[in-house]
């Protein structure tokens, strides 16, 4: 099968992956089973694209309008991208299974189809060739989350899932779309370049609005004020949050930040207009901002959430800093981060699921309970943190190596104060797991864990936390090769 | 010579008659029905004949034009004249259950004989060339779409049907004193001839005046911004299968009407630099776009709703035509035809549910996720065309207006095009939240038939396909924009 099969396959398979799952409602086994089958089916498309030595690839589906189609490529950036959102969904898929049946929650049918559609969703978004590709995939991955998010249906969830869509939609169509249209009527072109296509032929000034358009635009980044979809996400079922929003979704916008700075603007470019200081500046801000709000959250999903945001800035930071290295930092932090905030989500999820806590003082003592799941948690928190031997602790180096070479030496502050931030709290839930006594009247009973298929998974992803610090020269090597075009 | 151009309008003209005398039940519908198809393939047989030569025409009774009638098609008014029919062709199947549940039986044979009349009127006006032709035309169209307005369930259809009665009236009026000023100056009906004879007297007051009132007469007829009051009544209170028709063609056939006569007739260098045409439209088309959006929001029934949505709509299309360029143009022709298939998806869904439910309140609408779930879908569908999602054809329409608007360099207008569509997903998703995630205390399942479902999805994934496959839609309006905007001298 050549990579271009394989690439469309990729989407294909999932997309109609769901129909074959809503078929299968009826036989929870049967419809689990299939889905599983579907997420391997995924992965190992991505992996023959990924591992493949076929050259660069671009395949066009379809001519949506003159000269503007949807069309795919395997570039590296793309295939890292890919192998993350569909590698962990089979862990996620297996997660799922448990903590569904576990917490006893409704519609799983249509649950898992609109997961399967979501992946679909993300892995277009990996491999689309041109912006106007990556918009429409965007827009799918919007649309099919939002029933995931509403998932529980009370009017907590309606709530939530109105901001989401509400922001997630007005940012793609308000700024996003304008934005795109105005790179086609300016360069007559949206195909992702190396060096960018906007030098020589854009006006810097348009280009300077065009950065603020795109940046604001992929809502997804969640780029201070338009993140609060992120937190109001979190009343969606824990895989979602885990998978959705800690990986597929918001590293789908991150994705999109590196693709649009990397491959239309083009780094050079980037770093002639004014208006780069000004989102180096907010992203900065944003990431100070949300580690402060994090630190005030009790609700233990809402803090992981402040704390993505916090971190998909990181991203947006390496971005704008038109560096490079800290390009290559922030498509290293795209998995890096994925394992351990994953590895987070999963274990809040086994929390909630072995003893319907949702809240960080509500955790007293529960590591003699769970000592699985708190393991993991601390690898989790160490992996977000940035320590070593984590993997994430690469990402951080490349991203601090570019600032200086980019000559922002405040973004190295910024990066230091947050890294502390981050351990003021991530750890103060595993320290009382393990370090605080129970309440009165919850005698400790011997390890009770969460569901097997709800513990395995997370350990699984902890573990690789840990084991991607060893990966970290390869991956270096391949990314920095997508400079060369 | 062409006789099928002519017989697209004479057959649905005699089926009318011969409608009136069949007996009452099923037999006037399948009439109905089968001459709409007719006039599909017709139609369709004409539009692919006109883009290969460019331009068809039929001389009336064999009196050559200028002095005849001259039926005239080119690729601006084929891409008119395949909307109407095929919109006919997939609204027609869906009348005959439908208005069977909402109009009296024994009303059947007037009923499907207005409905002929109607799409005789609206074929005539797009495929003629004579200006007092289209006004006969608009006359007959319009009598016919009052008493069909006035077959609605609610007794309130009748004053709808009245007020809509004055306003066109008036409208047509004002179109036909306009013709009459023109044919004082020219000498001449023929609208090519016209186009030809009216630069010579451009500059009299005569002429200024007949566009005047030209284009208000039309304006009202397209219900444009502050001239819509009659609309969201007699959409709403007519029957539902007719509501879906009027809104996919009644007006878009006034929008066309509006184009080629401030671009052939007049001449777009007349109608942008001697009459203050782009600075009217444009500010009414914007206000109109947002207010009424804004109303929609507010609207408990959902069928008025759509319908000041629609008005909405039209404000984009204008928006196009005030750009006064080609793009701009194109942007029109495009939405015009888009908008056809999102509106027609739309109130058929709602069809779908006055079938059940005989009302479109909101409150109705609690779970009918689970209780209608193929309509709900095919109206989430067409919502999300209407706000204009990647894949369907509202999204087509979006891209060439914003294209447009940034070709002049117009960047408060695109503000004003994307802050639209966010308007409409805030009254589209309201809809789909009830629907969706409030539980009905009735919760059985009460699925439309099939008879209403299939030409609703028919309708649905066309919205799809021409989102995707964009050929011939593009393909005919840039090459409508570009004869129209070459036209002009």
């Amino acid at each position: 099968m050549s990579a271009a099969v394989a690439m469309q396959l990729a989407i294909l398979v999932p997309l109609l992956g769901a129909v074959v799952i809503a078929l299968c409602g009826r036989n929870a086994n049967l419809r689990d089973g299939v889905t599983l089958a579907i997420a391997l089916a995924l992965f190992a498309l991505v992996l023959r694209v990924a591992l493949g030595d076929d050259g660069p690839v671009e395949v066009t589906l379809i001519e949506l309008m003159p000269g503007l189609t949807i069309s795919l490529h395997n570039e590296t950036l793309s295939i890292l991208f890919a192998v993350v959102a569909s590698g962990l969904w089979i862990v996620t898929h297996l997660y799922a299974i448990g903590y569904m049946r576990g917490a006893k929650e409704k519609n799983q049918t249509r649950f898992f189809a609109c997961f399967s559609i979501a992946l679909a969703g993300a892995v277009g978004v990996a491999f689309a060739s041109n912006m106007l590709t990556l918009f429409i995939f965007y827009e799918v991955l919007t649309l099919s989350t939002y029933p995931l998010v509403a998932h529980k249906e009370d009017e907590n969830a309606k709530r939530g899932a109105r901001v989401y869509l509400g922001i997630l939609l007005a940012t793609s169509i308000g700024f996003l779309l304008p934005a795109m249209i105005a790179t086609w009527a300016y360069t007559g072109t949206l195909d992702f370049v190396p060096g960018g296509v906007m030098a020589g032929v854009v006006d810097p000034a348009i280009g300077a609005l065009l950065l603020v358009l795109f940046m604001y635009g992929i809502g997804k980044a969640a780029l201070m004020p338009f993140h609060r979809w992120l937190p109001s996400a979190m009343v969606a079922p824990t895989p979602v949050s885990a998978l959705l929003h800690a990986v597929a979704v918001v590293k789908a916008g991150v994705f999109t930040v590196l693709k649009v700075s990397i491959y239309l603007f083009g780094l050079d470019y980037l770093s002639e207009l004014w208006t780069q200081d000004l989102m180096i500046g907010i992203a900065a801000f944003t990431v100070l901002a949300a580690s402060l709000v994090a630190m005030q959250q009790d609700n233990l999903k809402a803090m992981l959430a402040y704390s993505t945001v916090s971190q998909l800035s990181y991203i947006v930071l390496a971005a704008m800093l038109a560096s490079e290295w800290a390009a290559v930092g922030g498509a290293m932090h795209i998995v890096m981060h994925a394992l351990g905030k994953i590895t987070l989500f999963f274990c809040a999820g086994a929390i909630y699921v072995a003893t319907k806590k949702t809240e960080i003082g509500q955790l007293n003592g529960l590591g003699r309970r769970m000592p699985f799941t708190f393991a993991a948690f601390f690898l989790g928190a160490l992996c977000v943190i940035g320590v070593p031997p984590m993997g994430s602790m690469w990402s951080k180096l490349h991203l601090l190596m570019g600032a200086y070479e980019s000559g922002y030496l405040l973004v190295v502050a910024v990066i230091g104060v947050s890294t502390l931030l981050n351990i003021a709290y991530l750890l103060p839930p595993v320290v009382r797991a393990f370090l605080y006594a129970p309440p009165a009247g919850e005698a400790s009973a011997g390890v009770r864990e969460a569901p097997l298929l709800c513990v395995v998974p997370l350990c699984f992803t902890a573990l690789a936390c840990l084991v991607i610090f060893f990966w970290g020269e390869p991956l270096q090597q391949r990314l920095f090769a997508m400079f060369a075009g | 010579m062409n006789q099928a151009l002519a017989l697209i309008v004479v057959v649905p003209m005699v089926g009318a008659a011969v409608a009136a005398l069949l007996p009452a039940g099923r037999g006037p519908w399948l009439l109905a029905t089968a001459i709409s198809w007719y006039m599909l393939a017709a139609a369709a047989m004409l539009a692919g004949q006109a883009m290969d030569l460019g331009m068809l025409s039929y001389a009336m009774g064999g009196w050559e034009p200028p002095y005849g009638v001259e039926y005239r098609l080119d690729p601006a008014n084929a891409l008119l004249a395949l909307l109407i029919a095929g919109l006919a062709a997939v609204v027609l199947p869906f009348a005959g259950p439908s208005l069977a549940n909402e109009v009296p039986i024994e009303k059947s044979p007037w009923l499907y004989a207005a409905l002929l009349l109607f799409l005789a009127g609206q074929m005539g006006i797009a495929v003629s060339g004579d200006a007092f032709n289209i006004f006969v035309f608009l006359e007959i169209s319009s009598l016919a779409t009052y008493t069909l307005i006035a077959l609605g369930r609610n007794r309130r259809a009748l004053t709808a049907s009245f007020s809509y009665l004055i306003m066109g009236t008036v409208g047509a009026t004002f179109f036909l004193i306009g013709v009459g000023l023109l044919y004082a100056m020219t000498g001449t009906l023929n609208m090519a001839d016209l186009a030809a004879r009216i630069p010579e007297v451009a500059s009299s007051r005569t002429v200024h005046t007949a566009y005047a009132f030209i284009v208000v007469g039309v304006c009202l007829k397209l219900a444009l911004f502050p001239l819509h009051l009659w609309l969201p009544n007699a959409y709403t209170y007519a029957p539902s299968a007719v509501t879906a028709l009027l809104a996919a063609t009644a007006t878009k056939v006034a929008i066309y009407l509006l184009i080629r006569f401030i671009w052939t007739v007049f001449g777009i260098d007349f109608s942008i630099n001697e009459m203050p045409t782009v600075q009217l439209l444009v500010p009414l088309a914007i206000v109109g776009l947002l207010s009424t959006s804004v109303v929609a929001i507010g609207q408990d029934k959902i069928k008025r709703m759509l319908a000041y949505s629609s008005v909405a709509q039209i404000g984009y299309m204008v928006l196009g035509i005030g750009m006064a360029t080609e793009l701009g143009l194109t942007a029109a022709l495009l939405h015009l035809f888009n908008h056809a298939l999102m509106k027609g998806a739309l109130f058929m869904a709602l069809g779908c549910i006055a079938y059940r439910l005989g009302t479109s309140k909101l409150d109705a609408f609690r779970g009918l996720g689970r209780r209608m779930p193929w309509t709900m879908a095919a109206f989430v569908a067409g919502g999300l065309s209407l706000i204009g999602v990647p894949l369907t054809v509202g999204f087509i329409s979006k891209w060439y207006l914003v294209l447009a608007a940034i070709e002049l360099g117009w960047w408060p207008v695109v503000a004003v095009i994307i802050v639209g569509s966010l308007l409409a997903i805030v009254y589209i998703w309201r809809v789909v939240e009830v629907a969706y995630l409030q539980r009905a205390d009735d919760e059985s399942r009460c699925e439309a038939p099939l008879s209403l479902l299939v030409p609703t999805w028919i309708l649905v994934l066309t919205n799809f396909w021409f989102g995707i496959d964009t050929r011939l839609t593009i393909g005919m309006a840039e090459r409508a924009a570009a004869l129209l905007a070459g036209a002009g001298p």
